[in-house]
């Protein structure tokens, strides 16, 4: 599967990542030879293969759904770029 | 009085016990050692005055007689762990002025030890890369040939170049395709990733959930052995730690390994492998042969698939542990217009050119259409990797290979930086144990005609570091690598 121009500028908006104009021809060839690359995974016959997300699958454990911490307000903000009145400041988002 | 900077973790804690030295005259020591190799870039961030206090806090303890399992012993953490009231930034610009309210479970476990925390080391941007030149302070002087500027592997470069120039008395490292293994080999220490789960990843800047371990890098294999047994245990706060109880791994080492089967994978030999690696694998085989141990032709038939399918399924959890990145609630923020623009700007101007890559790989992968071709596909690759494993651990109890398929190169290589394929090779011998989740090694075996350090790799079923460290204390006696230094 090549990719296209088009293509390498749709995947940079969902990375949230901008690629410049120039870059851009650059960024596809090099995409193409890593996929190129990785699409010898195709020789091997994974019919009726699970695929294996996590290696310990078998013991994940679930925890009480209860609270314990809070009232971390000074904490959370701490390294805030922009905060007010204990809140984080985005851009504007509502008109 | 002999330089304390030399001594193993096993020495010093023998010598502050024995009252031959102090807390704090060990720890000055390294600070010295500090300041004398500042040019190697190990270090990010040094902390001389906490790692003083704490010193003199251990000296007390120790006069006391309740001093901890690591009382008094220096350590360097990779700037990986999030360690509280200390800069933490993943070697990236997006966090830098980071520091994190809070400590890992890892880091704050070797504390309650009494270990004593010097400073920050360097490595690859978020722990992607296996040179350290990724980093965005720049990359680490490996230690061996230092006039030649060669680099000190990566991810954990600053890690493995600190011990090796005796700037810590260890230090942490993270592994997820080989980060701890390749610079431990490329530096000429001892360094383990223990089994997926056994140590607790809260507070390790997340890269790949589903691969990444912290580990030890050493200066020998008791040295490991200590600072695992620390390092490890169930963590309520990663749901993936495993239950389990951490042995204590000292005890197994300078064991008799008659009967011991070494696997030795076919597929780990491929046509081209570098003549001097080759020779002392097989010099390994032969001491360990020597000892008595059986050894045991296996087959890893999807070995040459690794690579392929770590490079899907790592830029793939990336992509998602990296979304965070946001520029709203920590780290680097650069203003825009509109929200997706202050996001765009922030991590444009916050990430360097192989985290972009690897973001956008994953999510090329991760995105309706892709999905199924690419990420399934790897997923059930991976799966098939690690029953090769399983079948293999049928008819031997550890397999012996190279770590890396070259010594240490220049940094700033010229095939390295064009294409990031050529780059990742350097993970061939060590991604698969990632993958299927087990325990390896990989500890000094020689120098080549260079003088530059090589490593071999032993790996071990789940949760069985034990073996690990049984075959891994018998090489190491045999190799005797601190006497070709």
């Amino acid at each position: 599967m090549a990719i296209d121009n088009e293509t390498v500028r749709r995947i940079a908006f969902l990375s949230r990542l901008k690629i410049e104009d120039d870059k851009l021809a650059a960024t596809e060839e090099e995409f193409n030879k890593i996929l190129h690359w990785v699409e010898d995974l195709n020789e091997v016959n994974t019919d009726n293969v699970e695929p294996l997300v996590s290696v310990n699958e078998n013991n994940l454990t679930l925890r009480q759904d209860a609270v314990t911490d809070g009232n971390q307000v000074e904490a959370v903000l701490r390294n805030a770029p922009q905060k007010e009145y204990d809140y984080f400041v985005v851009p504007k988002v509502v008109e | 009085m002999t330089d304390l900077t030399k001594l193993t973790l096993a020495e010093a804690r023998k010598g502050l016990k024995n009252k031959e030295f102090s807390a704090v005259e060990l720890t000055k020591a390294y600070i010295a050692k500090m300041d004398a190799d500042r040019d190697l870039n190990a270090y990010v961030c040094e902390v001389p005055e906490k790692a003083l206090a704490q010193a003199e806090k251990s000296q007390e303890k120790i006069n006391n007689g309740t001093a901890g399992e690591m009382e008094g012993l220096p350590l360097g953490i990779k700037d990986l762990f999030c360690t509280k009231d200390i800069p933490t930034t993943a070697c990236s610009s997006i966090l830098k002025g980071f520091v994190p309210p809070y400590e890992s479970t890892v880091t704050s476990k070797l504390k309650e030890a009494g270990a004593v925390f010097l400073g920050k080391l360097n490595l690859d941007e978020f722990a992607m890369g296996g040179s350290n030149e990724t980093s965005a302070f720049g990359p680490v002087v490996n230690p061996w040939k230092k006039e030649r500027r060669l680099v000190a592997g990566g991810s954990s470069g600053g890690s493995a170049a600190a011990v090796a120039a005796d700037m810590c008395a260890a230090a942490t490292g993270t592994d997820t395709g080989g980060s701890i293994r390749q610079p431990a080999a490329f530096c000429g220490v001892t360094g383990i990733k223990p089994t997926y789960g056994r140590c607790s990843r809260y507070g390790i800047i997340a890269f790949a959930s589903s691969l990444d371990q912290a580990g030890p890098i050493a200066k020998d294999v008791r040295d490991c052995a200590i600072m695992l047994k620390t390092m490890s245990g169930y963590d309520a706060k990663d749901s993936t730690s495993a239950n389990c109880p951490v042995p204590d791994f000292e005890k197994f080492l300078h064991q008799d390994i008659r009967g011991l089967k070494i696997g030795i994978p076919a597929e780990y030999r491929p046509e081209g492998l570098n003549s001097e690696i080759a020779a002392l694998w097989d010099k390994g085989i032969d001491m360990l042969k020597a000892r008595g141990a059986e050894i045991v032709s296996i087959s890893l038939p999807h070995t040459k698939y690794a690579l392929a399918t770590y490079y899907i399924i790592a830029p793939a959890e990336a992509s998602s542990n990296l979304a965070r990145y946001d520029g709203l609630r920590y780290g680097n923020r650069i203003n825009g217009t509109h929200l997706d623009d202050m996001y765009i700007n922030s991590r444009t101007a916050g990430f360097g050119k192989e985290v972009k890559r690897r973001i956008m790989i994953g999510t090329y992968v991760l995105s309706a259409g892709y999905y199924d071709a690419y990420y399934l596909k790897a997923q059930k690759v991976r799966r098939l990797i690690r029953e090769d494993f399983l079948k293999a651990f049928e008819k031997c109890d550890v397999i012996l290979t190279p770590t890396a398929p070259t010594a240490a190169f220049p940094i700033g290589d010229k095939s390295m930086q064009e294409n990031p394929i050529t780059m990742w090779l350097n993970d061939i011998f060590t991604v698969s144990v990632n993958l299927a989740g087990l325990p390896a090694m990989s500890l000094p075996a020689g120098l080549n005609k260079d003088g530059l350090p090589l490593g071999l790799q032993l790996i071990g079923r789940s949760f069985d570091e034990e073996t690990l460290f049984k075959a891994a204390s018998a090489l190491e006696e045999d190799i005797n690598f601190k006497g070709m230094k």
